[in-house]
């Protein structure tokens, strides 16, 4: 069999037992917070009856134990349940929330990704010169600056001032495509300016390590162009080490985003897992957390299968 | 003069001035208050009578979760009951002046004992499944909310009835176990929003008496609602003028106040003081605040040493400057505390009772008598306490200082500061948003039986007066009773009181028929009724 099948038949089987591990981690954890469901949902306003009728309503008298595994023989059947505090079914609500999460990581991914590739090539071509100094100076000053404190700028001179972007980043299935991207218009630009320059300068150091070598010396000597060394020789054999901290990156802007999020009130995966891990809605916490656990165990195996595609001594092995 | 008095009184109106500035600027070009009184209520009538119908009201508020529910009995935070009050109501609702107005109840009275009410239920009003309310519903609604199943958050208020019954399709009766003239108020409660069949069905439907019907609904994200065609109101009090409503959930507090700014929403709630001065005076909006019932708390067990010391709770008490938190913590947009939790803004209030003022002499004599041994007083703090409550803390670990008290602040995490702080250790921050009237507040947290009693305050002599003042129907006496109540907790109480919030809000300048209600945020939250958007 072909080795990258292989692996990544041996990946998927050890990303289901990640899963697991993780489910139990994310149980145990929010059992052991303060507090249960009951209590966060009556808040100040509990009585003990009342208190003791919500328990035995959600099923929380049973032992966790026994929970888990009620749970976890839901979701091998694939039946996630439903939320604890609202009764609504998980998979819909969490359906529509990954959607807008995915919408909004999709469209930062896309502006950013190529912009990090090229700012980091056009930084190796004037090395040491203006353009890569300004370039670094830039994306090291928007990534040092807090996401929250970066949206608040642009809320204020481009919703405020200049009225150009809403502030308020909801969407609603009565928008078009082009409504939806001017109502995140605003958060795509803090997640591209976040995730900038960690791209961008591995993407620099990762050519400048390869211009190094002796065959750029050659393809100098050959009387190539700079650029076109960079993007012919230079670059493919970079690609393994950027598309690493591409796919950070890229998970990053999948379950990192919550402070953005609430920012600009953007309906995503990430305020939905904080408001329930608050009250303790265990299957919802659960759920999301397989999630989030899947996509970065997912685009860690992408990064690997490039890295082996794009490399011939892993392509081709003895 | 007359030109300048027009356009003051116009300002009025349009809720650029409150009336009480608009006397004082009269008072100023020589005006009497009788007849700036008159002169506004003239003007105020005429830009009155002309409400726009249509349009949409954006609300843009803070406490939202994609954990709320649409069943009333499980409302804790201010978008449930905001959405709430879109679709359902209660019997009674309670006016800015304090006082009663009917619901879904057309007309109430009790008897002269206070222990048997019966409330007339509007008639041939509808829920919006088109169903004809009766009084079953109303039964079967306070049923939900108090029998041994309930797991509702106005239990605690139901716990007095004795019994309840209909008597034909329109009158719904309650007995009581002891006669309370305020039951009335009780029933203004938002959780008991009355639903056919009481709920019991489907509490999460939805269904109910209100103006509007719910169209989306997201959990902590936006609800979009549209007017009923077959609402009943159209009183004075509940006119529904907007043809749709539209709450969008923000909790951080910067894009609350940029999405009023860009006109994204009309009206916002939580206004930060911090920010409420610098909102003001941008243009197209305004701050508005009011001076509620709700206040902010230091609390300790009267039970647990060294809180058991009387001398120590008044050396605690003299050293809060009260002043000071009211400046830099409600930054003015409050009033200050007198260790009791009851203000101005309660009916039958007894403004004599002296106020406690800052004095570190007679803090420092008291906590020498007490005979502290010294060792640190601990109170514990959150962020989630009160807006504000670590600052509160480290402004009264100063004062106290200064007094000789060695206070120690313990900050504690936000999340379980109610399950694990609050309640449970014999000393820390709190906030207690105001009820209509003073029993409900006492028989909420100072009953000796009361299940919220955070000071562990268990006094026969007190729970007497209290049950006394609720049967006695002559307001004279049970003020009388009220003041002797409220002096006694000022004395002897664990509960120290530094200040009153107001409610800051902050609205569109486009919005109009905006009244300041001391219930609570945004005129009560029926902000969405008699107001529209020029």
């Amino acid at each position: 069999m072909h080795p990258i099948v292989t692996l990544v038949a041996q990946r998927l089987a050890l990303g289901i037992l990640l899963l697991f591990a993780a489910s139990v981690l994310i149980f145990a954890g929010t059992t052991m917070l303060p507090g249960d469901v009951a209590q966060q949902i009556l808040g100040q306003g509990a009585t003990p009856e009342s208190l003791a009728n919500l328990r035995a309503e959600l099923g929380l008298n049973d032992p966790p134990v026994a929970r888990y595994f009620n749970w976890l023989g839901g979701v091998l059947q694939g039946d996630l349940g439903t939320a604890l505090t609202n009764g609504r079914d998980i998979a819909e609500s969490i359906g529509g929330r990954l959607k807008n999460t995915m919408f909004l990581a999709f469209w930062a991914a896309v502006v950013s990704v190529p912009l990090a590739l090229f700012l980091g090539l056009l930084a190796v071509r004037y090395k040491d010169k203006w353009p890569d100094k300004l370039i670094s100076a830039v994306t090291l000053t928007t990534i040092s600056i807090p996401e929250f404190m970066l949206g608040y700028i642009l809320m204020y001179w481009l919703a405020v001032k200049l009225r150009w972007f809403p502030s308020v980043a909801i969407l609603n299935d009565s928008m078009s495509l082009l409504e939806k991207l001017n109502a995140i218009a605003i958060p795509v630009i803090v997640l591209t300016l976040v995730v900038l320059a960690h791209m961008m300068r591995m993407t620099r150091a990762a050519i400048l390590n390869v211009m190094q070598s002796a065959y750029i010396e050659t393809a100098e000597l050959k009387g190539l162009g700079m650029l076109k060394i960079i993007r012919t020789h230079a670059f493919p054999n970079a690609v393994a080490p950027i598309v690493n901290v591409v796919m950070i990156n890229m998970a990053y802007l999948v379950v990192g985003v919550v402070v953005v999020e609430v920012v600009f009130a953007y309906p995503g995966m990430g305020q939905y897992l904080v408001d329930h891990v608050t009250k303790r809605d265990v299957p919802v916490v659960q759920a999301v957390g397989l999630i989030f656990a899947a996509v970065y165990i997912g685009l860690n195996l992408v990064a690997d299968i490039v890295s082996i595609i794009t490399n011939p001594r892993l392509r081709h092995p003895k | 003069m007359n030109e300048q008095l027009t356009k003051l009184s116009t300002q009025v109106a349009s809720g650029a001035l409150t009336r009480r500035e608009f006397i004082s600027r009269a008072a100023a070009l020589g005006v009497t208050a009788a007849v700036a009184n008159a002169m506004l209520s003239s003007t105020a009538q005429a830009e009155e009578a002309k409400p726009v119908v249509g349009g949409t009201f954006r609300m843009g508020l803070t406490g939202g979760e994609s954990t709320s529910t649409q069943d009333p009995a499980l409302w804790a935070s201010h978008v449930p009951l905001a959405i709430g009050r879109l679709w359902a109501e209660p019997l009674l609702r309670q006016l800015p002046n304090g006082e009663l107005s009917g619901l879904v109840a057309e007309s109430w009275e009790g008897s002269s004992d206070a222990k048997v009410w019966r409330f007339k239920i509007r008639e041939g009003i509808k829920f919006s499944n088109g169903q004809v309310v009766t009084a079953q519903d109303a039964l079967r609604t306070m049923e939900r909310h108090s029998n041994e199943d309930s797991k509702s958050g106005a239990l605690g208020i139901m716990r007095n009835i004795e019994s309840m019954r209909t008597d034909g399709d329109d009158i719904f009766e309650v007995t009581l176990k002891i006669g309370n003239a305020d039951l009335p108020y009780l029933l203004v409660d938002y959780h008991l929003m009355i639903q056919p069949d009481g709920g019991f069905d489907n509490p999460n439907a939805a269904i109910g008496t209100g103006a509007y019907v719910l169209e989306t609904d997201e959990p902590g994200v936006r609800t979009t609602a549209k007017r009923r065609d077959d609402y009943w109101g159209g009183t004075q009090e509940e006119v529904a003028h907007y043809d749709n409503i539209e709450i969008i959930v923000l909790n951080d507090a910067t894009a609350r106040t940029a999405a009023l700014q860009s006109g994204q929403v009309d009206v916002i709630n939580g206004v930060e003081p911090k920010i409420a001065k610098l909102m003001d005076r941008a243009p197209n909006l305004q701050v508005r605040n009011i001076a509620g019932r709700g206040h902010y708390v230091f609390i300790a067990h009267v039970d647990t040493t060294p809180f058991d010391n009387n001398d120590l709770r008044l050396a605690l008490k003299y050293a809060v400057n009260r002043q000071e938190m009211v400046d830099k913590i409600l930054q003015g947009y409050g009033t200050i505390g007198n260790d009791m939790p009851v203000n101005a803004a309660y009916p039958l209030f007894d403004d004599t009772i002296p106020q406690r003022e800052f004095n570190l002499e007679k803090a420092a004599e008291h906590y020498k008598k007490s005979g502290h041994d010294g060792s640190s007083i601990i109170l514990r703090t959150a962020d989630g306490a009160f807006p504000g409550a670590v600052d509160a803390a480290a402004l009264y670990q100063q004062s106290c200082q200064a007094a000789g008290i060695p206070l120690e602040i313990k900050r504690e995490p936000n999340d379980g500061y109610w399950s694990e702080v609050w309640n449970v250790q014999p000393f820390s921050c709190s906030y207690w948003s105001g009820r209509p009237v003073q029993d409900q507040m006492y028989s909420t947290a100072y009953l000796s039986t009361a299940d919220w009693n955070d000071t562990r305050w268990k006094r026969d002599d007190f729970d007497a007066m209290l049950l006394e003042a609720r049967a006695e129907l002559d307001p004279a006496k049970r003020k009388e009773i009220y003041s002797k109540m409220g002096r006694m907790i000022n004395e002897e109480g664990g509960v120290i009181v530094p200040m009153f919030n107001d409610y800051v809000d902050a609205i569109s300048s486009e919005v109009q028929g905006y009244n300041d209600d001391p219930n609570a945020s945004l005129m009560n939250w029926y902000a969405f009724k008699n107001t529209w958007k020029a």
